[in-house]
């Protein structure tokens, strides 16, 4: 019973979904099926945040390995949430004077924007640019012209690497005007357009093609691996 | 030294990749820029556009991927606002509205505050639903947008009295960082309606690659990454004189650490394959 | 001199003349029918009409009008209502603050207010009076402009229309000089109706169809005992390995599903590979960590776990709180996952989902504790991070194919055959569309053979899979 009845939802709300593309009467329905998601999601929100409180705070409690990291991961989902939702230091509406919670949170300014601005903006953003570090060493490890494959793949990136800045510009400016196909930022966009397009295609069909399957699986109750055994 | 850099701690590449986008930055080192043809279709279909055609400005990034869209984003609304363009901005990721708001701040509220907003401008912000909001606002845009980022009601913006959906747009222009983002815009926006709706972007490096079956016929512009902000800088630049506005030139200015950064990933190669190779003689000598 | 006079004369009748003709315009279109478009979702209506009798000739383009619906009519009279108070309000009050400042009055003179005040009031209404006598005056009819249509065309399909409404559609000829012809009217007013199939649809609807029926079908095939292969994938070959190698060492093993809800499919079959593992784990008495990004991922997850367990039988040695919320943040989760794999360092870290730009700092941290590491992705962008950093990778398809491998229940291998029917369709499409592009580039796409070449694979591209 655990597993018939999200197996029957599921099966019911894909066959439906499926079949209301192709009847315009109906075309509205997948709408109305992603707002039920959202919705679910969104109260799986509260489920998240009291886990998240659970969990760490367990972590402190028992001054496991690196608790102090939880109490900071605690105090900063406290404070956000507070100062967010109750609209601190949020001046109001300029049409509504007289209602305290009228501004918005994102005004400059506010301590929401302030958190945003000089907490969230510079922590996401290193861990973005951490990515050049990573790039670098992977590219150190990895890259070893073990056979034929392997050496044109560091041909290639050799050209790209290059070709996209001025450096690719520079070596190869000297080739003449008839041999201009093969200045190095020229052959970047031939490997990009044709060589890169080709093998990304053939690999977007495949998945294409791999998520249709698996969705019909799922549907048909063929494959409820994920709902935690394979047969009744 | 071979057994140093066999076992080289990653440590020292870390390093060494610091120093070279660092370095570079401090000594502000740049590079003259030589245009692609993409980023030459991408800046002649904008400034193809009549004045006061209706362009959506969709800024679909956050700020971990700022630095390498931002500057592509403020050339966009240079451009727009510099032809006299209508601009509609939104976002599909929730950080979006953020990042629209530091490019009116940066471009029009600074070098053009004659625009008035909800008649030359206008932040529609955030909607949560992903490519789900693209497929809505294709056809009816008041179905999802009853206000804007403001909270002002829809119609009552001069601007928006007259648009129903995306298709009365004359350009959609998207500058994104992922999911959802271009591939979205162009799966399900221009791909059904390809006579209506028109489309450049703006992308990240990763992303490019993907994006390329698309072009031309349902993406006939695309600018990839630091890059392809920095042709296209160069382009507006020549066209509005912007080569004194250092805010206008950021991707340019950028492009000089990465061309750093690339030549040291190629080092790093051939130092790699060199020890490879030693290795592999090593091998075959025992 | 009198040839010249009437040289002249002549001239000028002939000017004259012809500046008549050019002022009557040209002929207008007859014969104006509209009706339904079939098949569709009650939007557009199907245009035809007879060419001017000066098609070809003095027109230059056809204008096409279409009537306003009872609702358009009445959003449009409160708009101009709207605009018309709006400026009276303006006028009126710049009027009151022009004659204040001459008097050499402040604007916020309490005197001058009320005189603002009274203008306002009086403008305001007159402005009321004045657009309810125009919309009094309004044709019943109001007409709205929707497009130029080119000489020589006599159809057209105006779409974004109310449904079952009633419209009335006009057309004009318009001449070189601008000068249009008499109106076109359509007699009787059309409705666009809904059917209750999309024809747009239908080529769509077959492929699906097939593609989804050889699915079916080699599924049924396979429980009807027919034996079916697949290739030896290496990802999968190695999950068992990585378990045992995790449990030797006395660490935990990471699975890591994504950073996408449980609407994306890839975070689906990751939890199918994350059944397997944990099924594996529990027979190896191994700790399975399942840091997630989405709530409903995690109580999904925990239901994964817990029956991979039960069927392990080693259902009490299932613990919940392994399977844990951390963020929605893309790089908070990331900060919070290398945090976690450096302190603890898992013996062995599983990628098996939808990833962005994490792929990389991920693997590289996982890669730096000395992890083995298996990845598995659909998100063609993350696929070469995934290949430099991790000991086997998962690429696309075989992502999805996992759970067929590791269960080798037929009715899986069966819908794996069914995905080939479909790759089949797809090379055979393209090879027909490559060899007819080919050939009409080589004969010339001009006229004859060539072009008709060109059509169809333009029907084949627009028609067949749009």
């Amino acid at each position: 019973m655990k597993r018939t009845v999200p197996l029957l939802i599921t099966a019911l709300g894909g066959f439906v979904l499926i079949i209301a593309y192709f009847i315009p009467r109906t075309q509205g329905w997948g709408e109305i099926a992603a707002i039920w998601f959202d919705v679910l999601a969104s109260i799986a929100f509260v489920l998240g945040g009291g886990n998240l409180i659970k969990i760490h705070l367990k972590k402190v409690s028992d001054h496991k390995s690196g608790w102090g990291y939880s109490g900071i991961t605690l105090a900063a989902f406290i404070i956000t949430l507070s100062i967010g939702l109750g609209k601190i230091g949020v001046n109001p509406n300029i049409q509504f004077p007289t209602h305290e919670w009228s501004g918005s949170y994102r005004e400059i300014g506010t301590p929401f924007w302030w958190l945003y601005e000089y907490v969230f903006k510079p922590l996401t953003a290193t861990m973005f640019a951490m990515l050049a570090f990573y790039v670098a060493s992977a590219a150190f490890r990895a890259f070893r012209a073990k056979n034929i494959e392997a050496i044109l793949l560091l041909g290639t990136a050799f050209i790209i690497l290059l070709g996209r800045t001025f450096a690719g510009v520079a070596l190869t400016a000297w080739l003449p005007e008839w041999l201009s196909g093969l200045k190095l930022e020229n052959l970047t966009v031939i490997i990009m357009k044709v060589f890169n397009t080709a093998g990304n295609r053939a690999i977007m069909i495949g998945i294409a093609l791999g998520i249709a399957s698996t969705s019909l699986k799922v549907l048909l109750g063929v494959d409820r691996s994920y709902l935690g055994q394979s047969k009744e | 030294m071979y057994e140093f850099i066999k076992n080289i701690d990653r440590r020292w590449i870390f390093l060494l990749m610091f120093l070279s986008v660092s370095i570079p930055i401090l000594l502000q080192l740049q590079f003259p820029e030589k245009a692609t043809d993409l980023a030459y279709s991408t800046f002649d279909i904008i400034e193809s556009l009549e004045p006061g055609s209706n362009v959506l400005l969709s800024f679909d990034f956050d700020p971990a991927s700022e630095g390498e869209l931002g500057p592509m984003a403020t050339t966009f609304s240079y451009h727009c606002a510099a032809k006299g363009l209508k601009m509609y901005y939104m976002a599909l990721w929730p950080v979006g509205p953020q990042m629209i708001d530091d490019r009116i701040d940066m471009v029009i509220h600074s070098d053009f505050p004659d625009m008035v907003y909800g008649e030359d401008y206008v932040n529609l912000g955030f909607k949560s639903g992903n490519e789900g909001v693209i497929k809505v606002i294709v056809t009816d845009f008041r179905e999802l947008y009853t206000t804007d980022a403001y909270g002002t009601a829809f119609d009552d913006i001069p601007m928006c009295q007259d648009i129903y959906s995306v298709q009365d747009m004359d350009l959609v222009i998207n500058v994104s960082a992922g999911y959802a983002g271009t591939k979205e815009w162009v799966q399900y926006a221009v791909t059904p309606f390809p006579d209506k709706i028109k489309m450049v972007a703006g992308c990240t490096g990763v992303q490019a690659p993907l994006l390329y079956p698309y072009i031309p016929d349902q993406l006939p512009g695309l600018l990839g990454a630091i890059k392809g902000a920095a042709e296209y800088e160069m382009l507006v630049g020549e066209r509005y004189g912007l080569q004194d506005q250092p805010k206008y030139l950021e991707g340019i200015r950028r492009m000089g650490p990465q061309l750093v950064a690339h030549l040291l990933m190629i080092f790093l190669i051939i130092v790699g394959n060199v020890i490879f190779f030693m290795d592999k003689k090593k091998e075959g000598q025992s | 001199m009198k040839s010249s006079i009437l040289r002249l004369a002549i001239a000028l009748l002939v000017v004259v003349g012809c500046g008549f003709a050019q002022a009557d315009g040209p002929a207008p279109p007859t014969d104006l029918t509209a009706s339904d478009h079939p098949w569709d979702g009650g939007s557009n209506i199907d245009l035809s009409w007879t060419l001017s009798s000066d098609d070809p000739g003095i027109v230059a383009f056809y204008k096409i009008y279409r009537s306003l619906s009872e609702a358009e009519v009445l959003k449009l009279n409160s708009d101009n209502r709207f605009k018309a108070i709006n400026h009276a309000k303006h006028e009126a009050t710049a009027a009151v603050f022009a004659d204040a400042e001459m008097k050499g009055l402040s604007k916020s003179e309490p005197e001058v207010l009320a005189q603002v005040r009274i203008a306002r009031q009086s403008a305001v209404e007159a402005a009321i009076n004045q657009v309810n006598a125009e919309i009094e005056a309004q044709d019943s009819e109001q007409y709205k402009f929707l497009t130029v249509i080119q000489p020589g065309t006599d159809s057209f399909t105006i779409e974004k229309l109310v449904r079952n409404n009633s419209y009335l559609v006009k057309i004009v000829a318009v001449g070189g000089n601008n000068v249009e012809s008499e109106p076109a009217v359509l007699s009787e007013a059309v409705i666009p109706t809904r059917q209750e199939f999309d024809g747009s649809r239908f080529s769509l609807m077959l492929i699906t169809l097939i593609i989804c029926g050889s699915v079916v079908f080699y599924i049924r095939l396979a429980r009807s005992g027919i034996n079916l292969k697949v290739r030896k994938i290496a990802g999968l070959e190695a999950v068992d390995e990585a378990v045992g190698r995790a449990t030797e060492m006395g660490r935990s093993i990471l699975f890591v599903p994504g950073i996408q809800d449980m609407n994306e499919i890839q975070t689906i079959a990751g939890l199918t590979i994350l059944s397997r593992v944990a099924k594996t784990a529990a027979e190896y008495d191994a700790k399975v960590e399942v840091p997630t990004s989405r709530s409903l991922v995690m109580t999904t997850a925990r239901e994964t776990v817990q029956a991979a367990f039960l069927a392990a039988g080693r259902p009490d040695a299932f613990n919940q709180d392994l399977i844990y919320y951390v963020t929605d943040e893309q790089f908070g989760y990331v900060a919070y996952l290398s945090g976690m794999m450096v302190r603890e360092k898992p013996a062995a870290c599983f990628y098996m989902g939808a990833f962005f730009a994490e792929s990389l700092i991920l693997a590289e941290t996982g890669n730096a504790i000395g992890a083995i590491q298996i990845a598995g992705t659909a998100m063609p962008a993350q696929l070469p991070f995934f290949v430099a950093a991790c000991d086997y990778t998962l690429i696309g398809e075989e992502f999805f194919a996992a759970s067929a491998y590791l269960s080798g229940e037929p009715e899986q291998m069966g819908s794996l055959k069914g995905q080939d029917v479909g790759k089949s369709i797809v090379a055979i499409i393209m090879i027909i569309g490559v060899t007819m592009l080919s050939i009409a580039a080589l004969v010339g796409t001009d006229a004859g053979f060539g072009m008709a070449l060109e059509n169809a694979v333009r029907f084949i591209k627009e028609i067949i899979l749009t």
